[in-house]
């Protein structure tokens, strides 16, 4: 019996030798370790020993078996391992190739210049009011210290309608809405298109603005100020510095220009802020009385400040494009470099 | 407001250097927009005296000069000269080796015909100068100096171009800045100078036939102050040359004594002035009036126009003679052998004058002025310059006769008020003195008792009315660097913030481009060729649009009724462009109005365009963007077959929420993109916003996951061409209350099938309520669904 152990283990190992496929495999485990297969018939052959011999033999046998059933298992453990790494490499990828995406849109630059000053107003408190674009020359003018004959309505060449009704030259009239619709405090922006018959390199007939308008008792030129440094730093970085300086406007007394210092060349000066080192950015004044008078309220108990913002040339000035028609050319490769944006 | 800075000196004393003025005036509200050095293109050219001539022995007319230029530059320099109006003992200027003239010309050392030449004596013409500059500088040759001229001196000292050109941006507010001497009264406040103001005297001789002139004013609302001075005995001559100088500096040429004086006080002063013939004059009489309708006149410039009662003008007893404030008539106009002259100085209503201005398209530094805004104050001083002027110049004899007829408010205005409230307006505390100071500075008058304050300002002045415009004229020289930047600092709730409206709108934008659409911003403009473009029909709604009256071209003179032409534009020109495919949104109003003629604000609708191009683009992908937007809001659209002017006949459909249309979509037609050269496949949609966000409220609610498994069925059936998915579904939907969603996976046709008949496979899925569904249920429910679809439609099972 032990002969015959030993010549199948030589023929199982024979069997078992090299790379032996998975049909080979099978087939002989089949032959050799299935129910009537070579090693468990071994045990038919008990009955020719006698009974003090079988047990001995038994032994010898169910060894073997354990044996052969080991060896084979080690067999397809490493069977398996080789199919497994050959279908990883079948299915490996160059991981330097794209990506496969939804291609995603982007909103427009001065939405996106709209929605970042409205995140940092309304932030501030303020609301937002959005007024007709087609107005009458009363909330355009009139209620705004702009009296028929007064020059700035020269200045900013009107598109007409009727006498009396006009496209909004400004965002303006939503100051006085806004006085006439509620008491102070107030705290508005009103942002929306504006037209102005211009059409040259630097000028649109129709462009963006931003109005905001606070009112309360005791403001002073020190809270816009301070409000609308605050503005500039949201907007463009902490490290910017701003200054006032003198400016007229009908509708604030005083008037002020708010400058910062320039995004490109960090105030040391340079092509885009002309050597001065400043950039102007918003216009804004104090609410002048006549137009706190004509909304009603009473300017020796209120007081309030006011400011524009154009929010095309802050898109420029952001994005460094150095033409504002790109802004409304509206080709597709300008657009889609705005799906990425900081804010 | 261009003020050369020599002149400003006449006025006042200017002792710190330019670039520090120029920051001055900036931080007081005179931003200094240019600043012109006259002599930037002019270097090493110096003053030279010859001291040796002599002929070039191979030229008939070079000369070789020897020249001394002082210890500096040398006192023996050699030049070769071409000239022959100069001497020995002329001073003249010496353009050295390595120097530049007007014009970037380069002089360099050289050889003339074999003999050292080390530079260039000048002429006028090549220093960039004329006779109204510097006399004798329009002669033909070199420019010959004075005797007192020192060899050495830099030459633009002597010929007066060591100055500078003050290009001041001037707000609207200060008219009286539009002057020299308004600019030479801030540098004094600025500086805490005095301003020397100019001469005002004359002499006025009294004649006899004085009395005959008439001078009146019928329109006195549009002209509240005329002022009139007879001059005679004028002899026309050439002007001095210091004040050809200061037109010259300003640009303006020198015509004659009369002339020049006017013009000089319009700089000096920003005062225009007229001066008539008057024996050009009928009846010696000047009649300020309106013009009668289609009367005529000619004015210097030799232009006709035709006039009407808007416009104002001076008249004699028969016939306009000057556009008030504009310009003057040719019939009265200045000459040659005039003697008797009416000077008219007056102050004429800006609007009007402005408003004839541009309806005749005539303009002029005078209407420039008027328009900005003339103050009375100087319109009295005005005349008395140009009196002294022709006293000064010895231009004629000033008569007696003398005319002031106002009409205007002579009211002085006085601010009474208190410190305290000047500096609440500023929120800091100037110092009461400090307030004081920069208020006389600016010739303010004032009166102070305690802590009030009475502040009178200067008559030419008439842009002060408030203690808010005393703060301001105080911070402005005080410095705006004073003020600090404070937080508020009281704590008043405000609700501030987006509305739920504008969320949504944002919200919207955000849900387009996530489908790969990209926003677009146009013109809220444009013309009834767009209308054409698309093909709307003559009574089409969108062709009843707002008309603009003044539009700056054809292009952009209706208001949009519509945005889908403005969509197309923008496909086409990204298409011409070179851009193979996009997908583009806007959101901007459309407006409409019963009226032709506006008395009220029109309606502005908010609406939605979407337009796609390109060849991966159908039907079906662009109507997707608009159902996965509406998806965002729980909004399902419903698309109904329709047709446009524009759009493809078998792909065009209205868009429906809950059963009311809001909009359509569709594909170009053939027609629009063969005319519009339009080589891909290109879809638009126009959605009335305001009407769709009326379905925005849905509030989002969670539904708890069915216990039950779902069950799924497909359904392969065949139909007639003319059956459409959307009956399938809703069909199959009422005949089983379980179907929560009907999903079509396939179409074809075939031969098989015949003709006009198409399969439709539909993949049908069905939701357990409270128990799940059985293998008899749904048998039961395919059959009711079979039949339905037989019954209502004709569809047989595949």
């Amino acid at each position: 019996m032990q002969s015959k152990i030993d010549s199948l283990r030589v023929e199982i190992e024979e069997a078992l030798k090299g790379d032996v496929n998975r049909e080979a495999f099978k087939a002989a485990r089949e032959k050799y370790l299935s129910k009537k297969g070579i090693v468990p018939s071994l045990m038919t052959e008990l009955r020719n020993f006698s009974p003090e011999e079988r047990p001995v033999m038994g032994k010898l046998i169910n060894e073997f078996k354990v044996w052969a059933e080991a060896r084979f298992d080690e067999v397809e453990e490493g069977i398996k391992k080789a199919e497994l790494e050959k279908k990883n490499s079948a299915e490996a990828v160059d991981v330097t190739m794209p990506g496969i995406r939804n291609n995603t849109g982007a909103l427009h630059p001065i939405t996106l210049v709209k929605k970042e000053l409205i995140d940092i107003l309304s932030g501030l408190g303020f609301e937002i009011f959005e007024g007709p674009e087609i107005e009458t020359d009363y909330y355009n003018f009139t209620a705004l210290n702009v009296p028929k004959d007064h020059p700035a309505r020269d200045a900013q060449d009107t598109f007409y309608f009727s006498d009396d009704i006009l496209l909004r030259t400004h965002t303006s009239p939503g100051q006085i809405r806004t006085m006439l619709s509620k008491k102070p405090p107030i705290k508005v922006i009103v942002p929306g298109r504006v037209f102005r018959c211009d059409d040259d390199a630097t000028h649109t007939p129709m462009f963006h603005q931003m109005e905001g308008l606070l009112v309360d008792k005791n403001i002073t030129l020190c809270h816009l100020y301070g409000m609308l440094d605050r503005l500039a730093k949201s907007l463009f970085s902490d490290d910017v510095k701003t200054r006032l300086r003198p400016s007229y406007f009908p509708f604030t007394e005083p008037s002020v220009e708010v400058d910062v210092t320039c995004c490109e060349c960090g105030g040391s000066g340079c092509g885009l802020c002309k050597g001065t080192g400043w950039i102007e950015v918003l216009g804004a004044g104090m609410v002048n009385r006549n137009v706190l008078i004509e909304c009603g309220l009473d300017p020796e108990e209120y007081s309030g400040f006011a400011f524009g913002i154009g929010l095309d040339r802050i898109a420029m000035l952001k994005y460094g494009m150095n033409n504002i028609h790109i802004l409304f050319d509206n080709d597709i490769r300008t657009l889609k470099q705005f799906k990425k944006h900081d804010k | 407001m261009k003020a050369p800075l020599s002149w400003l000196k006449d006025y006042v004393d200017i002792d710190i250097p330019v670039s520090e003025l120029e920051k001055k005036l900036f931080d007081g509200g005179l931003e200094v927009e240019e600043l012109i050095y006259l002599g930037k293109e002019i270097s090493r050219c110096v003053v030279g005296v010859i001291t040796a001539m002599e002929k070039h022995a191979d030229s008939d007319h070079l000369q070789i000069c020897k020249l001394d230029c002082g210890d500096e530059y040398g006192r023996e320099i050699q030049i070769v000269t071409g000239a022959d109006n100069v001497f020995v003992g002329a001073h003249v200027p010496v353009a050295l080796d390595n120097s530049t003239l007007a014009g970037g010309v380069k002089i360099k050392k050289g050889k003339l015909r074999g003999v050292e030449s080390n530079g260039m004596l000048c002429s006028g013409e090549e220093l960039g100068i004329t006779d109204d500059m510097y006399p004798g500088a329009d002669v033909y040759g070199i420019l010959i100096l004075p005797e007192d001229t020192v060899p050495g001196t830099d030459i633009k000292e002597v010929v007066g171009l060591d100055d500078y050109i003050f290009d001041i941006g001037v707000t609207a507010n200060r008219p009286d800045c539009q002057s020299i001497i308004g600019i030479a009264r801030e540098i004094a406040a600025i500086l805490g100078k005095k301003v020397k103001e100019p001469a005002l005297d004359f002499n006025a001789v009294k004649e006899a036939n004085d009395e005959a002139i008439k001078v009146s004013v019928e329109a006195g609302d549009i002209c509240p102050r005329y002022i009139a001075h007879f001059v005679k005995d004028v002899k026309i001559e050439k002007s001095p040359q210091w004040m050809r100088k200061r037109l010259f500096l300003n640009g303006l040429n020198s015509i004659n004594n009369i002339v020049d004086i006017t013009n000089f006080i319009l700089l000096e002063l920003g005062q225009p002035m007229h001066a008539f013939d008057l024996t050009t004059l009928e009846d010696k009489t000047i009649v300020v009036r309106r013009a009668k309708d289609k009367e005529k006149i000619t004015t210097l410039d030799e232009k006709e126009f035709e006039l009407t009662e808007n416009n104002l003008v001076i008249c004699d007893s028969k016939k306009p003679v000057a556009l008030a404030g504009i310009m003057g008539g040719l019939n009265s106009e200045i000459k040659d052998n005039t003697e008797n002259v009416l000077f008219e100085s007056a102050k004429f209503a800006r609007d009007s004058v402005r408003k004839t201005s541009r309806a005749l398209g005539q303009t002029s530094d005078s209407s420039l002025k008027f328009g900005k805004g003339v103050d009375e104050y100087t319109t009295e001083m005005a005349m008395k310059r140009a009196l002294h002027l022709i006293d000064e110049l010895g231009a004629g004899t000033v008569a007696e006769t003398h005319f002031d007829i106002s009409n205007g408010d002579k009211s002085v205005r006085t601010i009474k008020t208190t410190f305290a409230k000047i500096n609440g307006v500023l929120g800091i505390e100037v110092p009461k003195e400090t307030i004081v100071d920069i208020l006389t500075r600016l010739e303010f008058n004032l009166e102070v008792n305690g802590e009030e304050i009475s502040a009178t300002a200067p008559l030419y002045r008439e842009d002060v009315y408030s203690y808010e415009d005393l703060a301001e004229e105080v911070i402005r020289l005080y410095g705006y660097d004073h003020i600090p930047a404070s937080k508020l600092d009281t704590a008043e709730v405000t609700d501030g913030g987006l509305n739920l409206g504008q969320k949504l709108e944002y919200k919207m934008k955000n849900a387009l481009a996530k489908q790969g659409v990209f926003e677009t911003v146009n013109f809220s403009f444009y013309s009834t060729k767009d209308l054409d473009m698309l093909h709307y029909a003559e009574d089409a709604e969108e062709r009843n649009a707002i008309r603009i009256l003044n539009p700056i071209t054809e292009n952009y003179s209706i208001m949009c009724t519509t945005l889908a032409p403005v969509m197309v534009n923008t496909i086409v020109r990204n298409y011409r462009n070179g851009n193979k495919s996009g997908r583009f949104f806007e959101l901007a109003h459309v407006f409409k109005s019963e009226e032709a003629s506006l008395t009220k604000l029109p309606e502005e609708i908010m609406t939605l365009s979407l337009g796609a191009y390109g060849d991966d683009e159908n039907f079906f992908t662009v109507k997707g963007i608009l159902e996965g937007m509406a998806e965002e809001f729980g909004l399902k659209l419903e698309f109904i077959k329709s047709e446009k002017s524009f759009l493809h006949p078998g792909m065009t459909a209205d868009i429906l929420v809950n059963g009311e249309v809001v909009g359509f979509m569709g594909r170009l037609s053939h027609q629009v993109e063969e005319e519009l050269v339009l080589g891909k496949p290109s879809f638009v949609a126009e959605i009335n916003y305001d009407m769709l966000k009326q379905h925005f409220g849905v509030s989002m609610k969670y539904v708890p996951i069915s216990q039950f498994d779902e069950v799924e069925r497909d359904f392969a059936l065949i139909c007639d061409e003319n059956v459409t998915c959307g009956e399938i579904e809703s069909t199959m939907r009422k005949a089983c209350k379980y179907i929560t969603e009907v999903n079509l996976f396939d179409v074809f046709r075939s031969e098989k099938l015949g003709v006009g008949k198409k399969s439709m496979a539909f993949n049908v899925i069905f939701t357990p309520e409270d128990k799940e569904l059985s293998a008899k249920e749904m048998d039961k429910f395919t059959t009711k669904i079979l039949k339905d679809l037989e019954f209502k439609l004709g569809i047989q099972l595949r």
